[in-house]
């Protein structure tokens, strides 16, 4: 069995009183491209969150590349894509500024030196943003601004890949470049979580899908199947592995 | 230029510049993080410091520096643990620090609410020797933390939760940035006076983010607006027997106003450039930026 890069084993978090995760078991392989679904509030993005030490967890036991959370320290080897928020920060920086934060995780004391650099720009033509590395990122559509975030995650070069809704408010073109982007990740090895609303298309790079509800871990394997009307953003998944009298998964826009 | 000859005034000069490169320096972080009125936070409890410093016959500038720095953390430590409530809090502090001021120095022998004024609107002319030494130390500190740290405090004023990932000592830098903003504000105490601190830490920014693209310019240009204006304004006190404190802000603010008018014109030129760039790379993004352009040009 191969090394697992991220194991969680009965974590529980409450956010003020309100428990959000009961008790979750979730492992990555190296290598594997893993999706997180479930709907609004079943605690996806809250699990990702607690595995990145932003949540703090009530109980339960998270390992990072083997090692206990608290002691984790080579974070150099992990890029994190948080959900794209509206607010950016209240000063201009520009697409490169922004970037190279995503490297500091390698540089020592803050200092980029000349590979530091190159790193930042690889990241950028990764994903077809080198043209615009000089603009303000005020200056960019949401689906470009989602671009710089995952090159920003990308400038460390990192082995395991964390991404909390990459495909949200993401135009088309964009989506496009950003599977590409992400196909080519896997393709050199990378591991991937992903938290995900939709399979959309990333699906055919997905190996398993981890479906989350109330809080539990509901579905654990090969990604549901969405076919004809399935497919439809909204629709309300049925899924076989679910307990019966359960209610259905809905993992679609809609619901 | 006669202005040079007298020694208050070169140590008024010197103060100045310095309140001009440090107070920007640290406010672009607070900018950043959306925090820009913690200056203003910080130079309401530095007035307990003063009044503490007047009823222990010590330092009024240190025993401010060490008050501030501990309200500062006390402020970080509410924004971190207090979920509900912490602008109840911190109002709490804003006012606590205000009145401590007025109530001490009224308890000491040698204070008034006279002596209070030179602190709260500031008084340039009675810098002292030991004023410009302290003024100087912890100048560099200011510029020390703001310049070395720049990538770190970059990372961390602009996504928090992301920074923590790189594994930067997030809480350890979120302290420090706190720590130098309650520095930088007894730095300006003696020029523009605790309640204008915040003005000098904010308005030279926003002035810059006008003009500015990166992060780098918008830092250098707020530096050099906040050194023109403190010694611009140092000058015209001189000369024209107005109060320095004032002057400088009204300056600061004068510079803001002229250059959102220049950057109007300049703004809708490159999104012009960028929408027709869009235009030939991506048909389907030009339409937002398009629309924008109108919409600004309708409220011109």
């Amino acid at each position: 069995m191969t090394e697992s890069v991220i194991s969680l084993r009965g974590v529980r978090a409450d956010l003020g009183s309100r428990p959000v995760l009961r008790g979750i078991d979730l492992t990555v392989r190296r290598g594997e491209v893993v999706a997180l679904l479930g709907a609004n509030g079943s605690g996806k993005s809250t699990a990702v969150r607690s595995i990145i030490g932003q949540v703090q967890t009530g109980a339960g036991e998270i390992r990072l590349f083997g090692t206990d959370r608290g002691r984790f320290r080579d974070w150099h080897r992990v890029g994190y894509v948080p959900q794209r928020t509206t607010a950016a920060g209240g000063v201009p920086a520009t697409v490169t500024e922004v970037v190279a934060s995503g490297r500091l995780s390698r540089a020592r004391f803050g200092v980029l030196r000349k590979a530091d650099h190159a790193a930042v720009r690889r990241a950028l033509e990764l994903v077809g943003m080198a043209d615009r590395a000089k603009d303000s990122v005020d200056a960019l559509s949401g689906g470009q601004h989602q671009r710089v975030l995952i090159a920003r995650a990308l400038a460390c070069e990192p082995e395991l890949l964390i991404m909390d809704e990459p495909m949200a408010g993401v135009d088309l073109a964009s989506q496009e470049v950003l599977a590409h982007t992400l196909r080519e990740q896997v393709a050199q090895g990378t591991t991937v979580l992903l938290v995900l609303h939709e399979l959309g298309p990333l699906e055919p790079l997905i190996d398993r899908a981890v479906v989350l509800r109330d809080g539990c871990v509901l579905h654990d394997g090969p990604p549901p199947k969405a076919v004809g009307q399935h497919a439809l953003p909204g629709h309300d998944h049925v899924h076989p592995h679910a307990p019966a009298g359960a209610e259905p998964i809905r993992t679609g826009l809609l619901s | 230029m006669d202005i040079l000859d007298y020694a208050f005034m070169q140590r008024a000069l010197l103060a100045a510049v310095l309140v001009g490169i440090t107070a920007p320096a640290v406010g672009i972080y607070l900018v950043q993080r959306r925090q820009a009125l913690m200056g203003d936070g910080i130079g309401h409890v530095a007035m307990t410091g003063v009044g503490l410093g007047f009823l222990l016959t010590w330092s009024p500038v240190w025993m401010a520096t060490l008050v501030s720095v501990l309200g500062a953390v006390l402020m970080e430590l509410i924004r971190w643990y207090g979920r509900t409530r912490g602008d109840l809090a911190l109002a709490m502090l804003f006012y606590g620090g205000m009145a401590g001021g007025v109530m001490f120095i009224n308890l000491a022998p040698t204070g008034s609410n006279a002596s209070l004024t030179s602190y709260l609107f500031g008084s340039l002319s009675t810098v002292s020797e030991s004023d410009v030494t302290a003024i100087c130390v912890l100048a560099a500190f200011v510029v020390l933390v703001t310049l070395g740290l720049r990538r770190q405090l970059f990372a961390v004023s602009q996504d928090e939760e992301f920074a923590r990932v790189t594994g930067l000592p997030v809480r350890a830098l979120n302290l420090l940035t706190a720590v130098t903003a309650a520095v930088t504000v007894t730095v300006a105490m003696r020029v523009v006076g605790l309640l204008l601190v915040s003005a000098l830490m904010v308005v030279p920014v926003a002035a810059a983010q006008q003009i500015g693209r990166s992060f780098a310019a918008t830092f250098a240009i707020a530096v050099a607006i906040g050194v023109s204006v403190t010694i611009g304004g140092t000058v015209t006190s001189y000369y024209q027997d107005v109060p320095p404190g004032a002057t400088i802000v009204l300056l600061t603010i004068g510079a803001f106003i002229v250059l959102t008018a220049l950057a109007t014109p300049l703004a809708r030129r490159r999104a012009r450039a960028r929408t027709a760039a869009d235009a030939a790379g991506d048909p389907a993004e030009c339409a937002i930026p398009g629309t924008r352009e109108a919409a600004d040009e309708v409220g011109v």
